[in-house]
Order: C-alpha cells, then structure tokens, then sequence
C-alpha cells in the first residue's frame, strides 16, 4: 500500500514539476507576493497630502500646523488662501482633508473661549479618511491637552489612559503581515489541488488510475501529499520572511502554529480536491477554484472584521477554513498564544478536511463516465 | 478585388465568433462565470465587506459604584457601537480579552469618585486589543467620543462649561454618512471583473493547443489577426454584460450613489475589460497547457486586484517602490475611476490619466499577445 501511494506521490511531484512554467509559477509568485503584500497591507497613514487654508494671523494657528509638519502622517502640499481652492485640491485628490482656521482663530483661543477648527475631508475612500480624521484628533487633543496645563491650569477632571495590549504601537502591519501567511498558503495549496483531478480526467488518465489495484483512499493520500509538502514548504518559507524580514515578533508556540497549518492545509487540500473531482473539465475546474478563493480569502477577516458582517454572512464563514487559521496565525504571533486557546479553531478546519476529503475520494469512481 | 478581400476578412472573423459563441452557450461554464458569478460575489461581499464596527463587545469593570460612575458607564450602553458587558475584576475581563470574548476593557478604579472631586486627573484605564491596529483604533476612537460626551455632562452638572481650546468640526465630502459599502462595493467591481476577465479567456487558447483544434484552424487561410479578435469579442462582449448586472447592483441593490455621467462609465469600463481579457489572453498564450494557464491566472488575477488596487489598501500610503509596482495591476485605475464616478462625479482630470493608463496598458497587452501568438507549428 505505501509503495502505491509513494509512487502515486512520485508521480503527482512530477506531473506539477516537469513544466518549467509551473515550476516558477509555484515558488516565484509567493516570495515576490509577501515581499510586496507585506508592505502594501496597511491601514496606517503615511505621508498622506493635506491643505492648510489658514485666514488666521495669529500665533496658536502657526504652532498647530507645526504639529502637522512635524508628523509623519501627514504631509502639507498645499497652502490656500480661498475657498474656491477647496474643491480642486479635494476632488483631484492631491489631499485627503483640508484644515481651515478662520480670521479670530488664534483671538478666541487667546481670550480663554474655544475655536473652531474646520477640516474637510475626501470620503472617497471613507475608511481612510476616517484615520486621517483620528489622527487630526489625535493632534488636537495632544494640543489641546498642553495648552490646558500650561495657560489655563485647568486639566479636565478625568484622563483616558489607554493601553493596546500585543500591539503596543498599533502598527497595522503587525496585524496583516501574519495574516499573508494564511493568503499565500491556500493559493498555492488550491493551485496544486484544483486542477490536478481534472487534468487528468480531461486527458483520460484518470480511468486508467481508478482500474488499478489502487483504492480511492489511497489516490486521495497520493494526491494529498503533494499539496500538503508544498504547501508546509512555502508556509514554513513565509514564516521565515514575516519573522526575518518583517520582524514581526512570533510570541507564541512554533508548535501550535504549524497544528494550525496542517490542519490548515488538509482542509485546503479537501476542498481543492473535491471541485477537482467535481469538475469535468479544466475550466470548470478554474471556476470552481476561483469560487472557492474569492469569497473565502473576503470573507475570511483578512481585511475586514467577521464581526462587521451581517449575522447571516458570519454563519457562512464558518464553512470557510482561512477564517479559523487567521486566528491561529495571528494569536501566535501577537498574542503568544498556545494550543489552549486554540482548540476551537483547529477541531473545525479537521472537520472540515475529513468531510471534504471523503467526499472527494467517493467522487472518484462515481463520476466514471 | 478589395472588396472581396474584406468581404472575406468580414466572414472569416464572423465564422470565428459564431464558432467561439457556440462553445461558450454549450459549456454553461463561461456563462455562469460573466453573469451568475458576479452577482454571487457581489451579493455576499456588498453586504459581507464593511470596515463600520458597531456593537463591539466591550468589557466593564467597575471597582466601586457610584452616580459619576453609573452616570460615564450610561454612555456606553447608550452607544450603538457598543454591546458592553460588566466583570466583576480586572483578572476576568483581562481573560476574556485574551479569548477574543471582548475586544476591549474600560476600567474604573475604587478610588474614581475620591480623585475627581479633587478635580485632579481621575484615571480611566483603558485596554484594547492590538492584534488587528485597525479596529483597535477605531475603538479608541469610540471610547474617546463617550469620555468627551461624558466631560461635557459633568461639567455641566457641576454647573460650569468646559473648555475645550480647539473643537474639530468636520465634514466629510461625497459620503457623509461614512458608509464603507459606498466605496468598497465600487472597488468590488473591478476586482470581480478582473477575475472574470481573467477567468473567461485564460484558458481558451490553451484549450485549443490541447484538443489540437489550433493545429486544424491554422491549415485555414485565417489570419492571426482574426483568431486574437475572435477570442476577444464574444468574451469581450460577455464582460461587458457581467459589468452591467454588476453596476446596476451596486446602484439599486445597494443603493451606493451614482454621480457620473453614463457615458464616462461605459467608455472606461469597456476600456478596463480590454486589459482584463487582454491580461487572460496573455496568460492562454504564453502557457502550453490548460493546467499551467489555470494556475498562472489563479496567481496572478486576484491577489494583486485584491491586494494593490486601492480597494481597501490606500495606495497613497504605501511605500515608493510598492507603489510604482501597482501600475501595473489594471484595477488600480479602475477603483480609482469607479471610486470618482460613483461618489464625486466627472471629474475629468482624474478620469482622462487613468482612461489614458488604461488605453495604454490594453494596447501593449494585445502587441504582446500578437507577438506571443505563434501561428506555425514547431
């Protein structure tokens, strides 16, 4: 029986090897992939333009937009002095806000009364502007905060002293870096898998496997393993580059992580076989594979929150696998988590693997025709 | 004689796609890939895909009772953004922070009520989560918002107003109500469509190569011209279907504003589909078989549209280098155009560059492909 499946191993490791295409489209893409992906994915501004119309004369005006040009967040491209310039600056998007002080800014603040400071902002894309907007508090309020303590002697009665635990900067790369793991390993495993049935039936191989001694199970574990080395392979690699190259601190157990990526991969390697034995053809396969990527790698807390979705679509990702593995991967490396706090995530994606995988296997013989 | 000639040419191309036509209407495939696929994908993301965090679970531990106390804690239960949930210590809120039950805690001590009648800094702790940056801050932000509403009650309780030096008073253009979906649900579009670009025809002449079909169609006098035409034009056209279904989902099914012209819409969609099919023909050309070519565009369609577009990354933000890397990905231009139509209107500065990029990156798709094309047998 191991010898079979060994062979059958064999075999598969050639069939995808031999092409020197599919050979690069296997190891390049991911390494380029992390090394772009991973500066790409974040939500923290940088550099991003502003416009400053000030009508102001005052001083207070002068020392807040110092706090502006001093942060690395933003970035002053344009002064204006009317309104109309407002909507070009904007609408061209050469700046995500525009801060306006009007003429008795610095007056007001001087007479003890409060000032205030009108900001426009591009909602295009209303999550950015929405950071840009905290971060513009953010420097108010530091300001606000000093001026309080040094001119007034008056601090506000009560003070918010926030802590983010496991991220202590909020570096939102920290957040998505480990998650690049997850996206690169199923790509890979679904291009392994996906296809590979339908190759083989599409060129009627796939007949002449099923009249050999060999049973279902063991096809299934010979066009497993493939999948399952590969996909430890490049995992095991992304690791290293988020560790090494990223520096993402790994806090937690090595150990409980890669549980995680097996069971992982053998729910990714169920569901990349099962369209492939569903599939008559190759494009058919394609499509399936893309269905199958798509909605999982959305809907899997990637980018946005599972908890930001309506209760309907939450339940649905339940059948997705990634969703479970982001956990893993994020808890061990932020949150320095073990195997107790992830047991409720590895029991689903096994789940999910073994049903998968036997409904791949039963597909087999069935579709013999 | 010339007239003949084109007369010819006409029939030739229109044999082609009335051939390619037959085969997409008898594998239900490719059908299913231009019309019921984006309304699938748009349906389950454009209500799936939001970045507004309401009812976050937040843990509240309260040390010692009291009415500054009750009357802070009111606001959160006030809040829609909050589902608030009372520990009796710090240890267990700390715990269910740690099994991602809360994603984050507000704690007052015993000595909250002793330390603000001194009127001296009474502290709050706060503990967010950090592992996702982003929401973290966001909820930052809310519990800032409910300790600020909180300051101006008390002041006024007390019978004085507090002065804040520097109010912020913002406004935010083109989508007031900061709906997510308004700008996610455009990008959307042009990741799905690049997908189904890339989907419909990254296989089709792979295919061809394969069955040996192309070996009997290059025994006819058809040019090479002709076959790259007659693969565009019915996927071409079944695109352009697809992205219609998909517009007119995003404008009544999820009522996202349409404040562009039609036309502007229209020109650089059918623009952006070009380089969608173009990027899928490449990808047929240059692979031998079906199983490579379906491998190359698992890799090189989604991630990059879904990574680099400027659909939830900000692509102003990112690093010099990685921001040069995404010309190269089409959908970047068309998030940018979508994001303006629907949202700003015509704003023809914007839509002209990114139109030109476009045109200029189908143009360079389609002499790649006819260069790639090999017409001969080796």
């Amino acid at each position: 029986m191991f010898k079979r499946i060994l062979a059958l191993t064999i075999k598969e490791f050639i069939a995808i090897l031999k092409n020197r295409k599919s050979r690069m489209v296997l190891i390049l893409p991911p390494v380029a992939q992390i090394i772009v992906f991973g500066y790409a994915a974040t939500f923290d501004l940088n550099h991003v333009g502003i416009g400053i119309y000030n009508e102001d004369t005052g001083i207070v005006s002068r020392d807040i937009i110092a706090r502006f040009k001093g942060s690395k967040t933003f970035k002053i491209v344009k002064y204006i002095s009317d309104d109309t310039q407002v909507a070009p600056l904007i609408n061209l998007q050469k700046a995500i806000a525009v801060l306006h002080f009007h003429r008795n800014f610095s007056k007001e603040i001087n007479t003890g009364r409060s000032a205030d400071l009108q900001v426009i902002l591009d909602g295009r894309n209303s999550n950015t502007a929405l950071i840009a907007l905290n971060y513009i508090q953010t420097i108010i309020a530091d300001f606000n905060r000093q001026w309080s303590i040094e001119k007034q002697d008056m601090p506000p009665p009560a003070q918010l002293k926030v802590r983010s635990w496991f991220n202590r900067m909020l570096d939102s790369h920290w957040f998505f870096i480990p998650g690049i793991v997850a996206l690169l390993t199923i790509v890979v495993t679904l291009e392994v898998t996906a296809l590979s049935v339908a190759k083989e039936r599409e060129a009627g191989t796939f007949d002449q496997l099923l009249v050999t001694p060999m049973t279902p199970f063991e096809i299934l574990v010979g066009k497993s393993l493939p999948g399952m080395i590969i996909g430890t392979l490049e995992g095991t690699f992304i690791i290293l580059v988020t560790v090494f190259w990223f520096d993402i601190p790994l806090r937690g157990n090595l150990l409980a992580l890669y549980v995680g990526l097996f069971t992982f991969l053998l729910s990714a390697i169920g569901i990349g076989l099962m369209i492939s034995s569903i599939s008559v053809t190759q494009q058919q396969g394609l499509m399936g594979a893309f269905m199958f990527l798509v909605p999982a790698v959305v809907l899997s807390g990637f980018a946005t929150p599972i908890a930001n979705m309506p209760v309907l679509v939450q339940k649905l990702t339940l059948l997705n696998p990634m969703r479970y593995f982001l956990i893993i991967v994020r808890s061990v490396f932020l949150q320095g988590a073990s195997f107790g706090l992830l047991w409720s995530q590895y029991v689903p994606m096994a789940v999910i693997g073994i049903i998968s995988l036997a409904i791949a296997g039963s597909l087999f013989r069935k579709r013999l025709y | 004689m010339a007239n003949r000639d084109t007369g010819k040419n006409r029939m030739r191309l229109s044999g082609l796609i009335k051939k390619e036509a037959y085969q997409i209407i008898r594998d239900p495939s490719a059908i299913g890939i231009a019309f019921l696929l984006p309304v699938i994908l748009l349906l389950i993301f454009g209500y799936g895909v939001s970045l507004d965090a309401e009812h976050v679970p937040v843990g509240l531990v309260i040390e010692k009772q009291g009415p500054e106390v009750s009357q802070f804690i009111s606001g959160f239960y006030r809040s829609e953004y909050f589902d608030p949930k009372i520990f009796p210590s710090i240890q267990e809120a700390e715990r269910a922070l740690m099994h991602r039950e809360v994603v984050g805690i507000v704690w007052t001590r015993s000595n909250f009520a002793r330390t603000l009648l001194n009127t001296s800094d009474a502290p709050i702790g706060v503990i967010v989560n950090g592992v996702d940056a982003n929401q973290a801050r966001i909820i930052e932000g809310y519990i800032m918002g409910v300790w600020i509403n909180w300051l101006h009650q008390y002041a006024r309780s007390k019978g004085v107003a507090l002065q804040v030096p520097v109010n912020v008073k913002y406004r935010i253009w083109f989508n007031s109500a900061v709906r997510s979906r308004n700008f996610l649900v455009p990008g959307l579009i042009a990741v799905i469509m690049t997908l189904i670009g890339g989907m419909l025809t990254s296989m089709v002449v792979a295919r061809e190569w394969e069955r040996g079909t192309m070996e009997a169609l290059l025994v006819t006098p058809v040019r090479k011209r002709e076959i790259i035409l007659g693969k565009t034009i019915p996927y071409f056209v079944l695109g352009m279907g697809g992205m219609a279904i998909s517009v007119a989902m995003a404008i009544w099914v999820f009522n996202v504003p349409f404040r562009g012209s039609f036309w502007a819409l229209s020109l650089s969609s059918g623009l952006f589909m070009l380089t969608a099919i173009g990027l899928g023909l490449i990808i047929s050309v240059t692979a031998e078989s079906q199983f490579v070519a379906g491998q190359i565009a698992i890799v090189i369609t989604f991630l990059p549209a879904f990574m680099l577009s400027g659909f939830v990354f900000d692509i102003g933000s990112m690093p010099g280098p990685i921001q040069a890397v995404t010309h190269l990905v089409s959908a970047r231009y068309f998030v940018s155009i979508l994001q303006t139509l629907f949202l700003c209107g015509d704003i023809w500065p914007i839509f002209i560059i990114n139109c030109l990029w476009l045109a200029g990156m189908a143009l360079f798709f389609f002499v790649v492909i006819r260069k790639k094309f090999k017409k001969r047998l080796q």
